[in-house]
């Protein structure tokens, strides 16, 4: 045990972890150059796209040491967004140590920081390391000033690297090994491992990661999960090189995987522990959560009669993606399909995405909104999820909406345009304070909802992309919410219905009757858009009749040319949702996502 | 078989709205009138008419018609005669442009069998010519019109309205010219912006203003009324023709009857399967001077043609006759007409749909409502 290392990276989005991580596989021989590609560890398409890791996973390094030691470094990557903090620290509490990586260009972002002081309460050994110190416009001094200022260490404790060009990476590998301490436990005690991840493979079943802290695994053994009390055989045990590699057992201090024939992602939870079924532990591993979603919802296919096939496909994308929760739904204006619960909105993106690339479904997805608790004038709590569970006003006390605290790390001269930003979505400002001299971090208490609809784009923009965003919810407050629903030719269209502060309601509403005037196409008729609250129109837009819609010449020659055009024509309209006379396009009903000023 | 269209592609100029098929160097004309006459024998051997029906009209179109001479006109009709039936009162057409109409040529043309001509006025004010980049005047517009008044009773004249710089009070002077001219058939066109042509380019820049849909109404349902107060039927979407003028060469065409089209970008139909030539001078003049006519062909299904009647129907006074449409089909013909026959857009009576004048104004919309889907 004493030559084991568990550490992970923490950086923000492009501060190179993926690279970082590459160079110390190649250097340790851990990946041959054939096998080498570009970013081992993310391996769905999505996640190299965007250039993000979605989903933890985790390999093992053997490292000779200087001094001629063999060493076992068990790398647990983390995913590096917002949405998934929670897995990010179930990864971290499954390690000893962690690399602090900063971009020398860039310095500490907002997320670098609260993954910083996850890792802290996880009493982690933090080694920090600039990365990209080969670029241009590399900051050292400064960046090196930001990492003592945040972590209180010496100068010459901060690594310099380049995953670019692997420099610095020998003195990575023999500080994890110098300065992360061994993990400690008793491979004789009762079993206790932490599930910190878990992949679905399609002939396996889902296979479980997990770092042991106490006890020994063994094939064949009968395990118990203790959050969900079920019981199951070790099918198979082992450690995961780049490929998984079968052993006999696996002990106190080591990382490893599991088989056992589980076909269900939700019987496997992350953070939660393993342990023998005819020994078992008596303390479940601290800081075990069950993941709620945070944002709600509907995903139905574009063609009604695909609804069976989104059904399957939503079935299969949860067998990889447990965090993922959804409920059948109808709608008038949609038909069938599904609500489902994300963890954020960029998990929603994500789902939205691999819907469409890797399962070939186009979705039509509704507006999205936060979960509410309602409670009614009878004494009873209901949690609401979709517009079309809001009470009766009338028969409703009070209604609370959660609430984030949002930590945003940014230049000192984007401060204005961030409290603008902020304070204009309802968010109260916190604490305010310098990291260094060109860092300043701001904390707000901010409603979930306001960041549902354009926040981050808005953040972006008002920053020219200097700013790092992070939140974790703080619980619910009272709030005036209501229902807004938008109306066409007077019938209602229920997938464009949003639950709304009333101080935003009538500016929304506008907004959203300007975007549908843009997005529906002139019909033979009048169309009046309304936005209303209970009977009370907030906002109106009409779009008038077509005047005119005929070809002028129909000759020999025009036939078949002008017969292909009318049936293309039908086919685009057989692709809208009829709501009472009116044909609305799919774009319609994303218009809400795409309100801008 | 109802007709034979000869397509003349060649033009003194380009027309900057115009999307046929044309070209302005007339260097290929000979060749190009004698592979005509090729394709007209091999057409005769090669499409499955029944044999002997006769032809009832002969069509020459554009392009621009009268820039063929009176020898190369009599060879293609000698040609046309020669290996088709054609009916001694066939209807023969010849499209011409005022800049071309002389005394002489119109005797030419009378003597040569031309019994009906369509002359492409478009307008009679000079400034819509100019944008429009046509070869002739408005003086020549009615003083040639006039002319072969005199030579032909049977007339029709092209107009365009809608354009950008019309108003509405040259339009209604256009159509009295016409009417003063005693023409009695006109075909009058809204300005149409098709793609890679020069007015959609100059629309673009921002050089010419784009065209007006609410003028262009206007000036339809100004038509549409004109013509019932002036004794014209407004027998297609387009067209209008005092009683026993019709074209019956087009007719033919809405009433879905098989014809054959001669020469380059020409198109052919037998009721079920259409085919078109290639569009290219040179290469269907060589295509032909190795015996073979160059043509893409498509079978129709069942429901394109029934959806073809449904678009062509629609657009005549005659309507949709649904006395032939099966039962299953007339059913659910009837319930998605209904939204449109509820909204006053169309009729059904005496077992036909027609469009109201409102209706035409949203002719393709309601058509592509009606068509059926093909069974997946």
């Amino acid at each position: 045990m004493k030559n084991i290392r568990n550490f992970c990276i923490i950086a923000h989005i492009d501060h190179g972890k993926s690279t970082l991580a590459d160079r110390l596989l190649q250097s340790t021989n851990t990946i041959s150059d054939r096998e080498m590609m570009d970013q081992v560890l993310d391996d769905m398409d999505l996640e190299r796209e965007k250039g993000i890791t979605i989903k933890s996973h985790a390999i093992q390094i053997n490292y000779r040491h200087t001094d001629g030691q063999e060493f076992i470094l068990n790398l647990i990557d983390t995913p590096g967004h917002v949405d998934f903090s929670y897995e990010v620290s179930r990864a971290l509490a499954a390690c000893e140590g962690a690399l602090l990586l900063v971009d020398a260009t860039q310095g500490i972002q907002a997320q670098t920081i609260s993954n910083l002081y996850l890792a802290i309460e996880n009493d982690l050994e933090i080694i920090p390391v600039i990365n990209k110190i080969d670029m241009d416009g590399a900051m050292i001094e400064e960046v090196q000033d930001q990492i003592i200022e945040l972590i209180g260490c010496k100068p010459e404790d901060i690594l310099l690297a380049s995953g670019r060009t692997g420099l610095g990476i020998e003195g990575v590998l023999a500080a994890i090994v110098d300065r992360i301490p061994a993990p400690k436990g008793d491979p004789e005690a009762p079993l206790q491992a932490l599930i910190f991840d878990s992949v679905f493979n399609s002939f396996r079943g889902i296979i479980v990661y997990y770092r042991i802290q106490n006890g020994t695994i063994r094939k064949g053994d009968k395990v118990r999960f203790v959050s969900t009390g079920q019981d199951y055989e070790a099918d198979e045990v082992g450690i995961l090189k780049l490929k998984m590699t079968e052993k006999k057992e696996v002990k106190a201090g080591d990382v490893g995987y599991i088989i056992t024939g589980i076909k269900n992602a939700k019987e496997v939870k992350v953070g939660d522990t393993i342990t023998l079924s005819n020994r078992p532990t008596k303390e479940p591993i601290k800081g075990f959560e069950e993941v709620k979603p945070m944002v709600f919802a509907g995903i139905y296919p574009v063609n009604t009669d695909e609804f069976e096939e989104l059904r399957d496909c939503m079935d299969k994308l949860q067998l990889n993606d447990a965090s993922l929760t959804y409920e059948l739904e109808t709608s008038q204006a949609l038909g069938f399909g599904f609500r489902c619960g994300f963890l954020g909105m960029l998990h929603m993106e994500i789902i939205q995405e691999r819907l469409e690339r890797e399962f070939n479904q186009t979705v039509i997805t509704t507006v999205p909104n936060v979960s509410f608790i309602a409670y009614t004038t009878k004494g009873e709590k209901v949690m609401v999820n979709n517009p079309s569970e809001f009470p009766d006003p009338v028969k409703t006390e009070r209604i609370e909406e959660p609430y984030i605290r949002a930590q945003i790390i940014t230049k000192p001269e984007y401060i204005g345009n961030i409290m603008t930003l902020c304070l204009g979505k309802r968010g109260i400002l916190i604490n305010q304070s310098y990291l260094t001299t060109t860092r300043v971090e701001l904390i707000f208490e901010m409603p979930l909802t306001e960041i549902v609809f354009d926040f981050y784009d808005k953040l972006k923009s008002q920053t020219r992309g200097y700013a790092s965003f992070d939140y974790h919810a703080i619980g619910y407050r009272d709030a005036l919410i209501s229902k807004m629903d938008i109306l066409l030719n007077g019938e209602k269209v229920d997938a464009l219905s949003a639950l709304i502060h009333r101080s935003r309601a009538e500016d929304f509403g506008r907004k959203l009757c300007e975007k549908l005037k843009e997005l529906l196409p002139r019909q033979q008729f009048q169309i009046a858009i309304q936005a209303a609250i209970g009977a009370k129109v907030v906002a109106r837009e009409n779009i008038s009749a077509m005047r005119k819609d005929v070809t002028a010449k129909c000759y020999g020659g025009d036939i078949s040319r002008k017969r292909k055009l009318l049936e293309k024509q039908k086919e685009g309209k057989k692709r809208m949702r009829q709501i009472g006379n009116v044909e609305v396009p799919q774009e319609a009903f994303l218009a809400v996502l795409k309100l801008d000023d | 078989m109802a007709g034979i269209y000869l397509h003349i592609p060649f033009c003194k100029q380009a027309c900057h709205y115009c999307n046929f098929h044309f070209s302005t160097s007339l260097h290929y004309k000979p060749e190009l009138v004698a592979a005509l006459q090729e394709e007209a024998r091999l057409a005769a051997e090669q499409f499955p008419f029944p044999p002997g029906e006769a032809v009832h009209t002969i069509y020459f179109g554009g392009g621009t018609p009268s820039l063929l001479t009176l020898a190369e006109l009599t060879q293609l009709l000698t040609a046309v005669r020669g290996h088709f039936n054609v009916d001694p009162d066939a209807e023969i057409t010849l499209e011409v442009n005022p800049d071309d109409i002389s005394e002489e040529r119109l005797k030419e043309w009378r003597d040569a069998g031309i019994n009906r001509l369509s002359i492409g006025v478009q307008s009679f004010f000079e400034e819509e010519l100019r944008w429009m980049n046509r070869a002739h005047t408005a003086k020549q517009a009615l003083e040639q019109v006039k002319k072969a008044r005199e030579y032909f009773n049977n007339i029709t004249i092209d107009l365009i309205y809608g354009g950008p710089g019309l108003s509405d009070e040259q339009w209604h002077q256009d159509l009295e010219q016409a009417k003063a001219l005693n023409i009695p058939h006109l075909s009058c066109y809204a300005l149409t912006v098709e793609p890679q042509t020069p007015l959609n380019k100059m629309i673009r820049a921002g050089k010419v203003p784009d065209v007006d849909p609410d003028k262009q109404s206007r000036h339809f349902l100004y038509l549409m009324q004109w013509a019932k107060e002036n004794g014209y039927e407004h027998y297609e979407i387009s067209n209008f023709a005092r009683p026993g003028y019709r074209s019956r060469h087009n007719s033919a065409y809405w009433q879905g009857k098989s014809y054959i089209g001669l020469g380059p970008s020409a198109h052919s139909f037998d009721g079920k399967s259409r085919w078109w030539n290639i569009a290219n001078n040179q290469a269907y003049i060589r295509s032909l001077q190795e015996g073979l006519i160059p043509f893409e062909k498509e079978e129709l299904t069942g429901v394109q043609q029934l959806n073809e009647r449904i678009m062509i129907a629609l657009r005549t006074a005659d309507g949709l006759d649904l006395s032939h449409i099966p039962s299953l089909e007339k059913t659910q013909l009837l319930k998605a007409a209904q939204r449109h026959i509820d909204a006053g857009h169309l009729v059904a009576q005496e077992n036909k749909l027609r469009l109201t004048d409102e209706g035409r104004l949203l002719a393709d919309g309601i058509a592509a409502d009606l068509f059926f889907e093909e069974i997946k």
